[in-house]
């Protein structure tokens, strides 16, 4: 990968890599304001909620792209576009090199084989009423991989196998398996259709952290066994920079940084990035007295002018409060969307927030 | 250990009476807080660490009920007295924050009118003292604007600020003793940071223990001076934060902080501890731990290990149970 | 700094896959519907309540002897041949010029009241039950619609709703009696009373579905294993038939049984009225309306007698819907 220096803007290099998704400038706003007649009424502004504005980001196939924030960030909202649950508003994602953002559904029909996701409840993510089998054969039956009723209890009996759990598991209904069971089902549903791609929606935050380590590692060998690439969406830095290659942390619908995990975690340029990771607990008992981030993610529908997190920013400066900042990419691979960075103005070292 | 313990607890036992027989949520387990100190309570959902503080403040709900055991508060027993006498004490010298402020704070009243509300059961305040007070609360919380804010409602405080106000609430008539039953969960990772910072700040000044319970290891870390590990119901492990977290004993917490994924551990993979824990209705004989455990002795599958001193921290495991060397 | 646990690493406590069970519950026989319905919360609470099982056991007898009304009647009323006229206003078998063979009497065409009540029953129950189905079928149909599509079509729906429960139920049920006969010719209509009736009242009920479904839809909407459904790429239709409506069919039973009762009496009314069940195929409402001429003529036994028993069906069939609502109400469990 050629050196770009610091202020070149990103996509230099995009050519090299053997992508398999790639998505550019993707947004989606929603309109939230009040009903017409309030609006009338009350002269009340049209509200439009930016939930994703204007990402871009690749990712490698077989690797593992995580996507990383508190909540309003919009990465929940990622992770629905990239899936078709909801259409971009803008921009692009390009699919093994096919454009796949405005497709109807019928269009993405094919494609649905191989692009699949797993949620973040487990209690809600699996039909009360339907037995495990049936949830687990649902992808066989639509995508007519196998027809007659012998193959489909055999490769359930198979999917549930890989996810550890028993062939007669198959006759129960989920709310007699425990949480950690039922991502296990899951995960075994998406599976069904042999997909290249599965997005994770913050697999794991509903569950126990020891029931959590179990499906970390089953999701491992999964990736290894079925040569799977992941785009893992959790709001944890220490479940992502277990499990990922190369990370992006969003706030407020923007990448504030794009970095492979090492050097995100070693290394972190934005100075959201580095508060952030000052809000990991520190368990080996360091005595470290943490200085917490300031202040509070803003609301998303008034988002504060130029570069959101200003308001937040100990290195704020005028150009920060008027002009949004464009990503750049830095000698070590990272892409920062930071005045402080281009300028060079943002030291090394832990960040200390102000009061 | 100098001084008498502010609060203690002995072989409590919680039930549940149900048709199908009774659930034992909590199976006689034994701690003490000394004044001042941060004992945190850790452990897995289905543990019993809620019930235990919900068992503490008399707030269980029926048909849970205490079939068992003692709590003492300064020496007193507070588990078997009347509904009023609880009442006065809960609020006044044990104060509680509970998971969601959404649902913690009454959303038709004013933060101020909450306050005024609990200063003026406990005290003796005239109405505008208790309101100066609810303001220095705000206050020293670090709700900014706080002469304003204290006519606002609930619904007009982000959730960080609004746990916040709880804990204002919860210190207002200076209790001695906090539960905080998950006071982070429902939050935004800096803003747990924010929040952990205050509580620790605050006790510290005002002097007031605090029984921590959380699933979450890294706030127990940051926070607490001693911590209990729970699972199924009883105690596996109680000592030092220091100790337990850096030098666990109990095989569960072994596994427990195995599986804690951190940034400096690198790619390999997560200790994991097969199974899950038990339902309360399917609990095995002996130690609790035994389906999981890879260390097991005979003795495990028969008898429940008594919590014995290892060092610096007291663990239920036969395994470190030195009388079993003569067994 | 290598952390302490790297060094537990050398005693690991994994144990290997195939010893260590998955499963928490025991594995057991299959569960199946009928067992798991042994087993419930909801059959406790039906044995433990004696109200509850004396209205199952009416209207069990209602029930049953409408079926076998044949079996189970001293007579059948509407065999012309074995009605005499002679036998017209006879009192209760136990009172004074009272025939043995007509139990509580007979009316003003020598039918006896036992047995018209038994085939009335008939009649009252069958119109119950199909304009039940019928309310059901489209209240449902209309709330899945509803809460699943959303904007222009869920307002429309919901605002005829409300239009029409802005109507008492039997006036839209004459409204609509009275458009129906009035569409096609009045003689044909004693004929085809039966299907006037249910339609009418089964129009007229579909709107307590419909929101009730409309709201369970749109909770259940959002939940993620529509989106994995979704995802999946399952047409919408077969999505809110196969992942929806088995979601949302708890609370319609309670709705039924409850409606059952509703729908009966409203027969009743509109027989009472005179546009609902003829003479010739007495429904209790038709019985009740022909009785309540000859009340004042001393001739209670027929108007008490079938007001006495739509009266203790409609109560029966009501405590069966209040137990069912509380029984799988999970909040008061």
């Amino acid at each position: 990968m050629p050196d770009a220096p610091v202020g070149a803007p990103a996509g230099a290099s995009d050519e090299s890599r053997d992508g398999v998704m790639r998505v550019q400038g993707l947004a989606r706003y929603f309109d939230v304001s009040p009903p017409l007649l309030n609006r009338l009424i009350d002269r009340q502004p049209r509200q439009i909620l930016k939930a994703v504005d204007g990402i871009d980001f690749e990712i490698a196939k077989g690797e593992t792209f995580s996507l990383v924030g508190e909540s309003g960030c919009g990465k929940s909202t990622v992770a629905r576009l990239i899936v078709g649950l909801y259409k971009p508003t803008a921009g692009s994602i390009e699919f093994e090199g096919r454009d796949i953002a405005g497709l109807s559904r019928v269009e993405m029909a094919p494609l649905r084989r191989r692009l699949q996701m797993i949620f973040q409840d487990p209690y809600a993510s699996l039909n009360p009423r339907w037995r495990v089998r049936d949830i687990v054969a649902e992808p066989l039956r639509a995508f007519g991989l196998e027809t007659t009723s012998a193959g489909i209890e055999r490769r359930v009996g198979e999917l549930l196998s890989f996810v550890k759990l028993a062939a007669a598991d198959g006759a129960k209904y989920p709310h007699e398996f425990s949480g950690g069971q039922r991502q296990r089902i899951s995960i075994a549903r998406a599976l069904a259709s042999q997909p290249d791609f599965l997005v994770c929606d913050e697999p794991t935050s509903a569950l126990d952290v020891s029931v959590q380590a179990q499906i970390l590692n089953l999701m491992k060998d999964l990736q290894r066994e079925f040569r799977l690439t992941y785009l893992f969406i959790s709001h944890n830095l220490a479940v992502v920079s277990h499990v990922s290659d190369r990370v992006g942390v969003m706030y407020l619908g923007r990448l504030a940084e794009v970095a492979p995990a090492k050097t995100l975690f070693t290394a972190p340029r934005h100075p959201y990035t580095r508060m952030l990771l000052d809000t990991i607990p520190d368990l080996s008992m360091s005595g470290r007295d943490r200085t917490p981030v300031a202040g509070e993610v803003p609301n998303p529908i008034t988002p504060p002018s130029g570069c959101t997190f200003h308001p937040r920013c100990p290195f704020a400066t005028d150009r920060c409060r008027a002009e949004v900042p464009m990503p750049i990419t830095t000698p070590d691979g990272s892409i920062v969307t930071c005045h402080g960075v281009e300028e060079g103005r943002v030291p090394e070292g832990p960040v200390v927030a102000g009061a | 250990m100098a001084g008498n313990p502010l609060l203690e607890v002995r072989n409590l036992r919680v039930e549940f009476p149900t048709r199908r027989g009774i659930l034992t949520a909590v199976d006689d387990i034994s701690l003490h807080i000394d004044p001042g100190e941060v004992l945190g309570v850790v452990g897995e959902s289905g543990a019993g660490k809620s019930m235990t503080g919900a068992a503490i403040i008399g707030l269980l709900e029926p048909p849970g009920r205490i079939a068992a055991g003692e709590i003492l508060l300064e020496g007193r027993r507070i588990d078997n007295l009347p509904y009023e006498q609880m009442r006065r004490i809960r609020g006044l010298e044990i104060g509680a924050i509970f998971q969601d402020p959404l649902t913690s704070l009454n959303p038709l009243y004013s933060v101020g009118e909450q306050l005024v509300e609990t200063i003026q059961t406990h005290t003796d305040l005239t109405h505008s003292q208790a309101l100066s007070r609810a303001i220095d609360l705000l206050a020293e919380v670090g709700i900014p604007a706080p002469e304003r804010r204290v006519e606002h409602y609930p619904h007009q405080f982000s959730g960080g600020m609004r746990q916040r106000v709880v804990i204002a609430l919860a210190l207002c008539v200076n209790p001695k003793l906090i539960i905080a039953d998950e006071p982070t969960t429902a939050l935004d990772v800096s803003i747990q940071a924010q929040i952990i910072a205050l509580l620790k700040r605050l006790c510290r000044e005002h002097g007031t223990a605090v029984m921590l319970v959380t699933h979450d290891m890294g706030v127990i870390a940051e926070t607490a001076d001693r911590v209990a590990v729970m699972y199924a119901g009883r105690i596996a492990e109680i000592g030092p934060v220091r100790q337990v977290i850096q030098n666990p004993k109990h095989p569960y917490t072994v596994g427990l902080m195995g599986s804690i994924p951190s940034i400096d551990q690198g790619d390999g993979r997560l200790t994991q501890i097969e199974g899950a824990m038990p339902r309360l209705t399917a609990i095995p004989q002996g130690c609790a731990f035994n389906p999981r455990c890879t260390k097991t002795l005979d003795r495990c599958f028969v008898q429940r290990p008594d919590l014995v001193q290892v060092e610096e921290t007291q663990v239920s495991c036969w395994h470190h149970n030195k009388e079993l060397a003569h067994a | 700094m290598l952390p302490r646990r790297m060094v537990m690493a050398e005693a690991p406590v994994t144990q290997s896959t195939a010893s260590a069970p998955a499963t928490v519950e025991p594995t057991g026989a299959e569960t199946t519907a009928w067992s798991r319905f042994v087993e419930s919360d909801v059959l406790y609470s039906f044995t433990r309540s004696p109200v509850t099982v004396t209205a199952a056991v009416v209207t069990a007898i209602f029930i049953l002897s409408a079926i076998f009304a044949p079996l189970v009647a001293p007579h059948n009323p509407f065999d012309l041949a074995s009605i005499d006229l002679l036998d017209s206003n006879l009192p209760p078998m136990w009172m004074e010029g009272g025939d043995p063979r007509f139990f509580l009497g007979t009316d003003d065409q020598g039918r006896g009241i036992l047995s018209t009540i038994i085939f009335g029953s008939r009649i009252s129950l069958l119109i119950g039950f199909a304009s039940v189905v019928l309310a059901t079928v489209l209240g449902v149909g209309l709330g899945l619609l509803s809460g699943f599509v959303g904007g222009v079509v869920d307002a429309f729906i919901m605002r005829v709703a409300e239009i029409q429960l802005s109507f008492p139920v039997i006036l839209t049920a004459l409204l609509i009696d009275g458009v129906i006969r009035g569409v096609l010719n009045v003689e044909k209509s004693g004929e085809l009373a039966y299907w006037i009736l249910i339609l009418s009242i089964g129009i007229s009920n579909w709107v307590q579905f419909a929101r009730t479904v409309r709201g369970s839809t749109l909770v259940e909407r959002n939940k993620e294993y529509v989106q994995a459904a979704q995802v999946i790429g399952i047409h919408p239709t077969l999505m809110v038939l196969r992942h929806i409506l088995p979601n949302v069919m708890g609370p319609v039973l309670v709705i039924a049984t409850i409606q059952l009762a509703v729908a009966i009496l409203s027969e009743a009314t509109l027989s009472f009225l005179g546009v609902g069940m003829p003479p010739t195929e007495p429904s209790l409402g038709t019985l009740i309306q022909i009785g309540n001429d000859y009340l004042f003529s001393g001739e209670w036994w027929m108007v008490i007698f079938p007001g006495i028993a739509l009266a203790i069906l409609v109560l029966a069939v009501n405590l069966l819907g209040d137990w069912l609502r509380d029984a799988l109400n999970p909040k008061l469990r």
